[in-house]
């Protein structure tokens, strides 16, 4: 991990690879169990992965306060590493900070991949799209959020007092980031049209905490994706499906522009 | 020493249907109106009653939930401003943090405090963890929330030459000009609510009255020390009338009807953490470490927290199980005849170094109104002249 300092923020950042770019926005918790995917994909990029500002042990958050904010904060890190042509990936949370990005500008992106991405409002007003990830007991989100959680959820009894620290941190800048409005941006989808470059919307199979057919919707509602479903994955394919992800990432990449 | 009549208005008939969680998800079909109706004008005449027994009132508010049927606590307080008219009026107290019109919380508190003739006390709390669900405040900022609301509310009280602006991180107003401005000056007198050494701290620093609930006798110490380090930062006075504490209260005139009654009121301690993990530790409620520390609880996630009270010897026990004598014993709960009460208050008091307002839970759970009304009766004629001194 080193320390970007972006326009006066400290992001700590993994930086890891050589090959073309591909800027990784993680996921909303579990950071730590992507490390694997992210050595993955540096085998054939020079991958740029920072922490969100709150997430990991270093930094505070305090007038960074909405996803809006994070969008900001990594288009300036593209124009400080002068980054051009640039493959953006999010995960989740990290979907919507990517979509709030290309909203704004697309200027140094080539394309784009969503992995189960959240941020858009698509349901009515008495439904959800995400189920309500604070209000269940883990015996009930767990099996929303993975396909075999017995293997891939936490097992807090094994883990250390730093990486308990860690989820509860994770959790913490969650609400932080997306308490009210839940996980989405109500007037993003006005302005989907704009996200006008080659898009891969992935999304896992089992996913029940973020249905496939809300990556429908979203495939849909952009102007050039294609939405592929990653089978043996709940909503976080980067941990379960690391290897499908990666495949899938490049042949999406090496697939002409249409 | 002043006493405080304080009381949740459970909704106890719910309680033996609802089982393990009464908060949050109770669904309020289990709720007759006409049961609730007789509650709130039982609990109401107990209120009012202190006003004769030379006792004063506390209410509160809490929501969704069977334990309390005080959502909004301004209401009682609206009632018993008129009904009574020696008792002062705690609220402690206003979620503040959860509230998105904070400018209306000081026009409330304003018209309570003209309306009673200046007897109103005025609780900020930071509420406890299950009610950012019922709000939806967020709990990752609720306290820089709370801080906010705190600020606006006091200078929409205390300004009085017209329309100031307000544009703040949380609370946007152009033109807050409150009236009635409120009666005593320059404002009713502010009370927090602590429940750690670093709140007491806080509250300590700016002086207020602080209310300590049901810490016992392990708890307390620190935190009234953690208060008074918090006033000396500043050169205040940390005085007796500065220290509130929050016990149940069972006096009888014989040692086994005193403990039928506590017991019976203690019931609100059985009962009143019967909740959902997920909606007892919000992320960002607590500290990290705090939260990191309940993950690893037994039971934490399949949502089944474990809760216990300490008994002198630093022992948990199951409040489900514990008698009389340990919650007595953890400094939770004063009660027997009125010589053992006094005596029991006196060592409690004495253990953490004093305080000057003992918010004294008087109903609570199964105890019937003629019971309720006999324990208050007891307790002020047999039991506050000779506490009183201590305040």
């Amino acid at each position: 991990m080193e320390t970007l300092d972006i326009k006066g923020v400290r992001v700590e950042t993994h930086i890891a690879g050589s090959g073309p770019p591909l800027l990784y926005l993680h996921a909303e918790q579990y950071f730590e169990q992507v490390g694997p995917h992210l050595d993955a994909l540096a085998k054939n990029w020079r991958v740029i992965a920072p922490r969100h500002p709150g997430y990991g042990a270093a930094s505070g958050a305090t007038d960074l306060r909405s996803v809006d904010d994070l969008a900001y904060l990594y288009l300036d890190l593209l124009d400080e590493l002068k980054l051009d042509n640039v493959v953006l990936v999010g995960a989740s949370l990290g979907g919507w900070i990517a979509l709030e990005m290309c909203v704004r500008s697309h200027a140094r992106l080539s394309k784009l991949v969503l992995v189960s991405s959240v941020g858009v409002k698509f349901s009515g007003r008495e439904e959800r799209d995400f189920a309500d990830l604070f209000y269940m007991p883990d015996i009930e989100a767990f099996p929303m959020l993975f396909a075999d959680w017995q293997r891939h959820a936490p097992s807090y009894a094994a883990m250390s007092s730093g990486q308990l620290e860690e989820l509860a941190r994770e959790r913490h800048m969650l609400a932080h980031y997306g308490w009210r409005p839940y996980l989405h941006n109500p007037g993003l989808k006005r302005w989907l049209h704009r996200v006008d470059l080659p898009t891969l919307v992935l999304w896992g199979e089992a996913d029940r905490f973020a249905r496939p057919s809300y990556g429908q919707s979203l495939a849909a509602a952009l102007p050039a994706a294609e939405l592929m479903v990653i089978r043996g994955a709940g909503h976080y394919p980067e941990i379960e499906q690391s290897e499908a992800v990666v495949r899938a990432i490049d042949a999406f990449v090496q697939e002409p522009s249409r | 020493m002043k006493v405080w009549h304080f009381s949740e208005l459970a909704y106890y008939p719910a309680w033996e249907e609802l089982g393990s969680q009464l908060r949050n998800v109770v669904p309020s079909r289990l709720c007759d109106p006409r049961i609730a109706a007789d509650l709130y004008h039982r609990g109401l005449d107990e209120w009012a009653l202190c006003d004769e027994l030379g006792l004063n009132i506390m209410v509160n508010e809490h929501h969704a939930t069977a334990t309390c049927i005080d959502s909004v606590s301004t209401i009682p307080m609206a009632i018993l401003a008129r009904e009574t008219k020696k008792a002062r009026l705690l609220c402690l107290g206003m979620p503040i943090g959860n509230r998105f019109d904070a400018v209306r919380v000081a026009e409330e508190y304003s018209m309570l405090d003209v309306i009673s003739r200046g007897r109103v006390e005025m609780g900020f709390v930071k509420g406890a963890p299950f009610e950012v669900t019922p709000a939806n405040s967020n709990p990752a900022d609720l306290m820089t929330r709370f801080w906010e609301a705190h600020d606006l509310i006091l200078k929409a009280m205390t300004t009085h030459d017209g329309p100031f602006n307000w544009e703040g991180r949380y609370f946007q107003y152009r033109q807050v000009n409150v009236w009635p401005r409120p009666w005593q000056q320059p404002h009713p007198p502010v009370w927090l609510t602590v429940n750690s050494p670093e709140s007491a701290q806080v509250a300590g620093e700016r002086g207020y009255v602080i209310g300590s609930l049901n810490t016992g006798y392990v708890r307390t110490p620190a935190i009234y020390a953690a208060y008074r380090k918090g006033a000396a930062s500043q050169g205040r006075d940390a005085t007796r009338d500065r220290f509130a504490y929050m016990a149940i209260v069972g006096v009888g005139s014989t040692r086994e009807e005193g403990y039928r009654r506590a017991d019976q009121i203690l019931d609100y301690s059985r009962t009143a953490l019967r909740v959902g993990a997920q909606f007892a530790f919000p992320p960002g409620y607590q500290s990290v470490a705090a939260t990191a520390q309940a993950l690893k609880s037994p039971g934490y996630g399949r949502g089944v927290p474990m809760r216990g009270i300490q008994l002198r010897n630093g022992r948990q026990v199951d409040p489900n199980a514990a008698s009389v004598e340990e919650f007595i014993d953890a400094g939770i709960c004063f009660a027997g005849t009125p010589d053992m009460v006094v005596e029991q208050m006196k060592a409690f008091w004495g253990h953490v170094g004093g305080f000057g307002h003992l918010l004294m839970m008087g109903q609570g759970g199964h105890i019937t109104h003629e019971d309720t009304v006999d324990n208050l009766t007891l307790f002020s004629k047999e039991v506050l002249p000779r506490v009183a001194e201590l305040g």
